[in-house]
């Protein structure tokens, strides 16, 4: 696992729901074909509202028209982070699209559990609400090892929650990866 | 201390004495069941991970349904029951139900309780978040991703964090103007949609157990709604009934201890609430139909795991009868057994079926179709600025299609009762 994320803020709202973060009509493109898998990056976040895709002042396009990549890597948002479907395109997507970290006050089950299994990104919680403190675009940097947030644009830090029991499966990569390293699996 | 339901069944299955909400354990799975859109990409981490001879840990308890989307002419959609159908074929896979054939049976939760794989005491994973409706069968029934399911394909093993249980009591006899669905808009306006993250929801109390298993799987399919990881409804004589009838296996009851402890417990008077609606773009954001009535209408949509079900069709029928409806009206019924009961089940000597014909309703084939939006030639899909009231169960932006359409979410009675006037309509208006 790494020590350091380091990179640019996209700020979204509460409820971001999987809808949202990849529509259902593009769920029928193949994950494992890198052509077709390069799409979940692409449509990644284009379900959200205009005027609510980076926040404070909203209308900020996550990724540019002809891209799939975004140039924003840690994904910062409210509450129940990641509701609605099942999907585990919806992770998937977010980091085809480079994301490595999302730090949200609260997630839905599923979409968190995903996160962690598939060994996508990290979902970090926050211990403060943030999407009124940090700005799209901000330049941040979070320590994995001490779980706290610096915004370097403001000059300020923060405290995260630790990832307490996924952490294990946070470190090795995901659930198949630690299932192999602590021998359930072979 | 006793423990309550859910702690129970996930004690069985982790063979454990005892377990504590916010502990972690490993579960054996008595049941996975995948579809077309998740069903793929499962399999192909499986075989990533377990190799190309990997092995399926019980194919017995392996259930495929292709569902989502099924009637369309999308190439890449088609190439997803594709590989479903291959895998089964490969894996010889008995429980695999082909569109096309008359195995066809249409949405996977609706289906997992008709075809018997909905057994008291037991623990079902699905690859959908609406997988939590199989607990109105008092077993623990909960979705995940395709890594979780890829992992329980190959181990029929899966880690769980027991969850803390919130308890909430219906009183009363539920008036003829409600329906389940009125009942989970009150919960959900209550609670918000991330109420009971985490959390186990247990419905219970005299209106609960004078509910049809259709009925309380409309109150289990929602729990998911509150971020509910799972949601239950202990098992009795309706529930053994409806068991004993698609299935031979044996099961075990079990219940919540009068001393087992909860987050939180809501209690209501069915009899004091109104007819709910969940407006525009959340199934938290509940109003009174009385106080959004009149809002003009471009569609009404009735189906899906949530309201396609035989009792929601025979809400919709009771007002649709010798009516006519002002704005297109989709009936969407969720499996190929409600299809079939649409054409043997009478009203007045008329079949359901012809009922909502005569009305001018469009009816489609069993599937999700426009519930979660689908291909551009998904039947019902919302286009462009529609105003949609339905059945279903999500309205966040776009999720019936058209990210400028608004969806409205209400119970089948309101959604016939709307449509018949072009407007949101009170149910109470037609009795
Ligand atoms: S009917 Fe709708 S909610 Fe139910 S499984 Fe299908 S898409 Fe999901």
């Amino acid at each position: 696992m790494k020590k350091i994320i380091y990179g640019k803020a996209f700020v979204l709202g509460n409820n971001i729901d999987t809808d949202q973060i990849i529509p259902a009509e593009h769920l029928v493109y193949s994950l494992t074909d890198e052509d077709e898998a390069k799409k979940y990056g692409h449509f990644a976040l284009s379900g959200v509202p205009v005027s609510q895709s980076g926040l404070p002042k909203g209308s900020i396009p996550f990724i540019d028209d002809d891209e799939y990549k975004s140039i924003f890597n840690i994904i910062i948002g409210g509450t129940n982070f990641g509701c609605g479907s099942s999907r585990e395109h919806a992770p998937f997507a977010l980091q085809k699209a480079g994301v490595q970290a999302i730090i949200a006050e609260s997630y839905a089950r599923i979409f968190y559990r995903n996160s962690v299994d598939g060994g996508f990104l990290v979902p970090y919680e926050s211990t403060e609400k943030l999407i009124d403190k940090i700005k799209t675009g901000d330049l941040l940097e979070i320590d994995l090892e001490n779980n706290s947030l610096k915004n370097i644009t403001e000059n300020l830090l923060y405290n995260l929650k630790p990832l307490g029991d996924v952490l294990p499966i946070i470190q090795e990569g995901g659930l198949f990866k630690y299932a192999r390293k602590t021998g359930m699996i072979i | 201390m006793g423990m309550t339901i859910t702690e129970k069944i996930l004690a069985r299955s982790a063979e454990k004495k005892t377990v504590k909400p916010g502990e972690n354990i490993w579960l054996n799975v008595d049941v996975l069941m995948t579809h077309d859109i998740c069903g793929p990409p499962t399999i192909a981490i499986w075989k990533n991970e377990f190799g190309e001879n990997a092995k399926i840990w019980d194919k017995s308890k392996l259930v495929i349904f292709p569902d989502h989307y099924i009637f369309t002419a999308n190439k890449h959609a088609n190439r997803n029951v594709d590989i479903l159908r291959q895998f089964a074929k490969d894996y010889q896979i008995e429980n695999y139900y082909d569109v096309g054939t008359d195995r066809y049976k249409g949405v996977c939760h609706i289906a997992l309780a008709e075809e018997g794989y909905n057994v008291p005491g037991t623990v079902l994973f699905g690859t959908d978040s609406h997988t939590c409706t199989s607990g109105a069968f008092g077993m623990f029934a909960t979705g995940v991703g395709n890594t979780d399911a890829a992992f329980i394909l190959g181990t029929g093993k899966i880690w769980e964090k027991v969850p803390e249980s919130i308890k909430f009591i219906f009183n009363g006899k539920l008036p003829e103007y409600l329906t389940a669905k009125d009942l989970m808009l009150q919960i959900l306006g209550d609670i918000t949609t991330d109420g009971a993250t985490y959390r186990a929801m247990e419905f219970d109390g005299e209106t609960v157990f004078a509910l049809s298993m259709e009925e309380r799987m409309t109150l289990t399919n929602m729990a998911i709604e509150s971020g509910g990881m799972n949601g239950i409804i202990a098992a009795d004589e309706v529930t053994i009934d409806y068991v004993k009838q698609r299935t031979d296996k044996s099961f075990q009851i079990f219940n919540s201890d009068v001393d087992a402890e909860y987050h939180s417990k809501y209690e209501y008077d069915v009899e004091t609430i109104e007819p709910l609606i969940a407006k525009p773009h959340s199934p938290d954001n509940r109003d009174t139909v009385q106080n959004v009535s009149g809002t003009n209408l471009t569609k009404c949509y009735i189906g899906s795991c949530t309201g396609g079900k035989i009792t929601d069709f025979r809400f919709a029928a009771k007002f649709l009868f010798g009516e006519e409806v002002k704005v297109p009206t989709f009936i969407v019924p969720a499996s190929t057994e409600t299809a079939n009961q649409l054409e043997t089940e009478t009203i007045s000597g008329i079949s359901l079926k012809e009922i909502f014909e005569k009305s001018g309703c469009e009816i489609a084939q069993s599937s999700c179709a426009a519930c979660l939006g689908g291909p551009d030639d998904t039947i019902g899909r919302a286009v462009d600025k529609d105003v949609v009231i339905s059945t279903t169960n999500r309205n966040f932006p776009g999720r019936m299609g058209s990210k400028k359409s608004e969806v409205y979410l209400a119970s089948p009675l309101t959604v016939a009762a709307s449509a018949i006037k072009g407007v949101i309509t009170d149910p109470r208006d037609f009795l």
